[in-house]
């Protein structure tokens, strides 16, 4: 297995006295896609605004490409090549699809936007992401489906070169076919190299494009399983209960032994 | 639409059934240059999704034109229609400044009084040769002073600095007092502008007060401040050649010609530039036909006004009236400015981005609280340009300045012209071609013996039309996405 992209070694957050993550340890490896899952409130979208620098861990260790690294706000995390994907998206409907995926970062050419350059770039990361569903890219994001939606905004992450990509919940609000069209695209960005972290609710989706499942319970790691390894109803018992047979945190009684 | 129905069959798999019609097919149709018919169609299939642009507002304009013309023998003159262009264009100004702050979907109700506070400064700086202390008085002279040292701050705070540079010559002006100069009188009133600008900005982005609540006490508050600066019942009057000439001077005949050469000339150099860098690296554009087209077009229509305003134009014998206003290339100048810095730099591109989606604007790094309180200062600043247009225009500075419905009438310009409330969408040319349609409402009313009662209503309907045909195209956009 190759080195680890991203690693999070006991990360402890807490809001005020809710202890929300304990102890957390986590391993993004390149190429491979990392399913996060866990029930309402176990604690996948603080860990990955955690990891995006949204909000600061209180103790523990993250580490890129085996470096040791501070993660103070979103700027060092995108610095870093971690570009996270929002559950709401995060594009401004009146600008079309070039425009949003550099806005904010736009490529200027003596002062001025290099449209054509910019354009070209951007055509040239939806083609390597084989979108072929959008007419041009000089669409307005407005007349876009939910799904074409998603998919640009998973280009606009990896625009950047960016080494990891978090997904909150990317096929929440879509229907069959464009989630289909979004979990090819997170099987490619896997293949293109990149750490993909996934958060979703929707099993299915995770048995289809995950390598690995990570599973939340209250806050706790209860356990990081192949995909390959375990059968679906495993992985809702180590949702709900926190652990399945020898998987999974250990029974108290147990521990006490 | 055989193009695109060929490309859906190539891609059934992963087109969705909910795509807006003509919206969705392939990807490779952006490297393929489009054909006249294509781009024509296009462009109609783009108007009936609801994107109407300043289409609404042009046809309000030919139509308008057309019924003053057969109403009114007057109406149709040269005179008539010079004296249009000069009645309108300080609305058409202020609007320009607007649409800035329209674009975030915010509204800035003060610039109409503003605007009166900054005539009023530049005619007391007239009028008492520089000496705005004596003009004002000690406290009032000092609490002005410390208004502009304030605007500095807060521009340096919010890194605004083109706000606080002109904040601190408005403050210099003010302290050094040097005699008075048409040239320098303007210069102070665009700066005074920037500094009410700065402070209305910064009370909406970084105090966090609605922008209508800000504006509205600082309507009410610059109101008072003029009617403090000129006295009650006074009027302050400009006798100055250069200043007079602002809205009433016109360019001599070579001078309207290279105007002509100069706006005509530039437009096809930054098009055709454009087309052909495009066709070069192999991106899509408009056929090289059409663009010829909409050059020759807009040669042919500049060629004919330029040639109409060089003719005399005067209603006796004993005087010649002739060439183009300098209205035209005032405004002209504006509006490609500002065109430039919308479409064609980062700020322009992040104004946009605020008004579609704060909350997208933020996450990509976009300093949001100082793009809100740009646009202010922005719009303060053309409010005093426009200021000087409608100063030069009446040759003085009354209580009322800038009050009655000077900022209405401007919001109204924008809106008309197709510059959305909601915030997002919108263009500068929206503001001109909005103000046209005001200028030629007033104007053609007035020819037609109206009482105000009449042309009130009528600007009032024709504003309600303009914010319904916005309303409904914004339905139209959105049922047509989803």
């Amino acid at each position: 297995m190759s080195e680890p992209i991203l690693e999070l070694r006991g990360i402890n957050k807490s809001f005020g006295p809710v202890h929300v993550l304990h102890d957390i340890d986590l391993v993004v490896n390149p190429g491979e896609v990392t399913a996060l899952v866990g029930d309402n409130g176990a604690g996948k979208s603080t860990l990955v605004k955690c990891i995006a620098g949204i909000h600061p861990t209180d103790s523990g260790e993250v580490l890129f490409n085996g470096q040791p690294v501070q993660i103070r706000g979103p700027r060092d995390a995108a610095d870093l090549g971690i570009e996270v994907v929002y559950q709401d998206l995060a594009l401004a409907d009146n600008l079309d699809i070039v425009q949003n995926m550099f806005l904010g970062r736009e490529r200027t050419k003596a002062g001025l936007l290099d449209e054509t350059d910019m354009e070209q770039a951007a055509r040239k990361t939806l083609a390597s992401l084989s979108v072929r569903t959008v007419k041009s890219v000089r669409t307005q994001v407005s007349s876009l489906s939910g799904g074409q939606r998603q998919t640009v905004a998973i280009a606009k992450a990896v625009l950047w070169n960016s080494k990891v990509v978090l997904l909150d919940e990317p096929t929440a609000a879509l229907g069959v076919a464009q989630t289909r069209q979004v979990l090819d695209l997170v099987r490619r960005l896997a293949e293109q190299g990149l750490g993909v972290v996934l958060i979703s609710h929707n099993m299915n989706d995770v048995f289809e494009v995950a390598d690995r499942i990570a599973c939340l319970y209250l806050g706790r790691m209860a356990a990081v399983v192949s995909s390959k390894e375990v059968t679906h109803g495993q992985v809702v018992e180590l949702i709900t209960a926190g652990r399945s047979g020898d998987l999974g945190i250990a029974r108290p009684e147990a521990a006490t032994i | 639409m055989s193009s695109e129905e060929a490309s859906m069959t190539k891609t059934t798999e992963s087109t969705e059934q909910e795509a807006p019609q003509g919206a969705i097919s392939d990807f490779g149709i952006d490297t393929t240059s489009q054909s006249t018919g294509e781009a024509i169609r296009d462009y109609w299939a783009r108007v009936r999704g609801g994107e109407l642009g300043s289409l609404p507002a042009l046809l309000g304009l030919v139509v308008l034109l057309i019924v003053f013309s057969a109403l009114s023998d007057t109406f149709f003159t040269l005179g008539n229609l010079a004296n249009l262009l000069q009645q309108g264009a300080s609305i058409t100004i202020i609007a320009m400044g607007l649409v800035f702050v329209l674009l975030l979907g915010e509204i800035d109700l003060s610039a109409g009084t503003a605007s009166g506070v900054t005539a009023s400064v530049m005619a007391l700086h007239l009028i008492h040769n520089g000496n705005l202390l004596g003009g004002m008085g000690d406290t009032v002279f000092y609490v002005f002073c410390g208004l502009l040292v304030l605007a500095i701050v807060l521009a340096v705070v919010m890194k605004i600095w083109a706000g606080a540079a002109l904040s601190a010559v408005a403050l210099v002006i003010a302290a050094v007092g040097i005699p008075a100069n048409a040239w320098l009188e303007m210069l102070l009133a665009v700066c005074v502008g920037a500094a009410i600008g700065c402070i209305t900005g910064f009370l909406v982005a970084k105090v966090g007060i609605p922008s209508f609540v800000v504006t509205l006490a600082l309507f009410l508050v610059w109101g008072g401040v003029v009617l403090q600066l000129i006295g009650q019942g006074g009027t302050l009057g400009l006798r100055d050649d250069t200043i007079f000439n602002v809205a009433n001077g016109n360019l001599n005949f070579v001078g309207s010609w290279a105007l002509f050469v100069i706006a005509v000339g530039g437009y096809a150099a930054v098009v055709l530039t454009r087309h052909f860098s495009r066709l070069r690296r192999g991106l899509v554009a408009q056929p090289t036909t059409l663009v010829l087209t909409k050059i020759g077009a807009l040669a042919v229509l500049a060629a004919i006004i330029t040639y109409a305003l060089s003719l005399n134009r005067a209603p006796s014998n004993l005087v010649v009236i002739e060439g183009v206003p300098y209205v035209v290339p005032l405004v002209l100048v504006l509006l490609v400015i500002g065109t430039f810095v919308l479409d064609r730099t980062s700020y322009g591109r992040h104004v946009y981005a605020v008004g579609g989606n704060k909350e997208a604007a933020r996450r990509a790094g976009i300093n949001v609280e100082r793009i809100r309180m740009s646009v202010f200062v922005i719009a303060s600043s053309a409010a005093a340009i426009g200021a000087i247009v409608y100063s030069s225009k009446v040759g003085s500075v009354d209580p009322n300045a800038g009050g009655g419905n000077t900022l209405l009438l401007s919001v109204g310009a924008a809106v008309i012209g197709g510059t959305s409330l909601f915030g997002g969408k919108g263009r500068l040319r929206d503001a001109v071609i909005g103000g046209a349609v005001l200028a030629i409402i007033q104007n053609g009313m007035g020819l037609l013996k109206q009482p105000a009662a009449v042309v009130f209503i009528v600007t009032g309907l024709v504003l309600l039309l303009a914010a319904s045909v916005d309303a409904l195209s914004r339905r139209r956009a959105a049922t047509a996405a989803r």
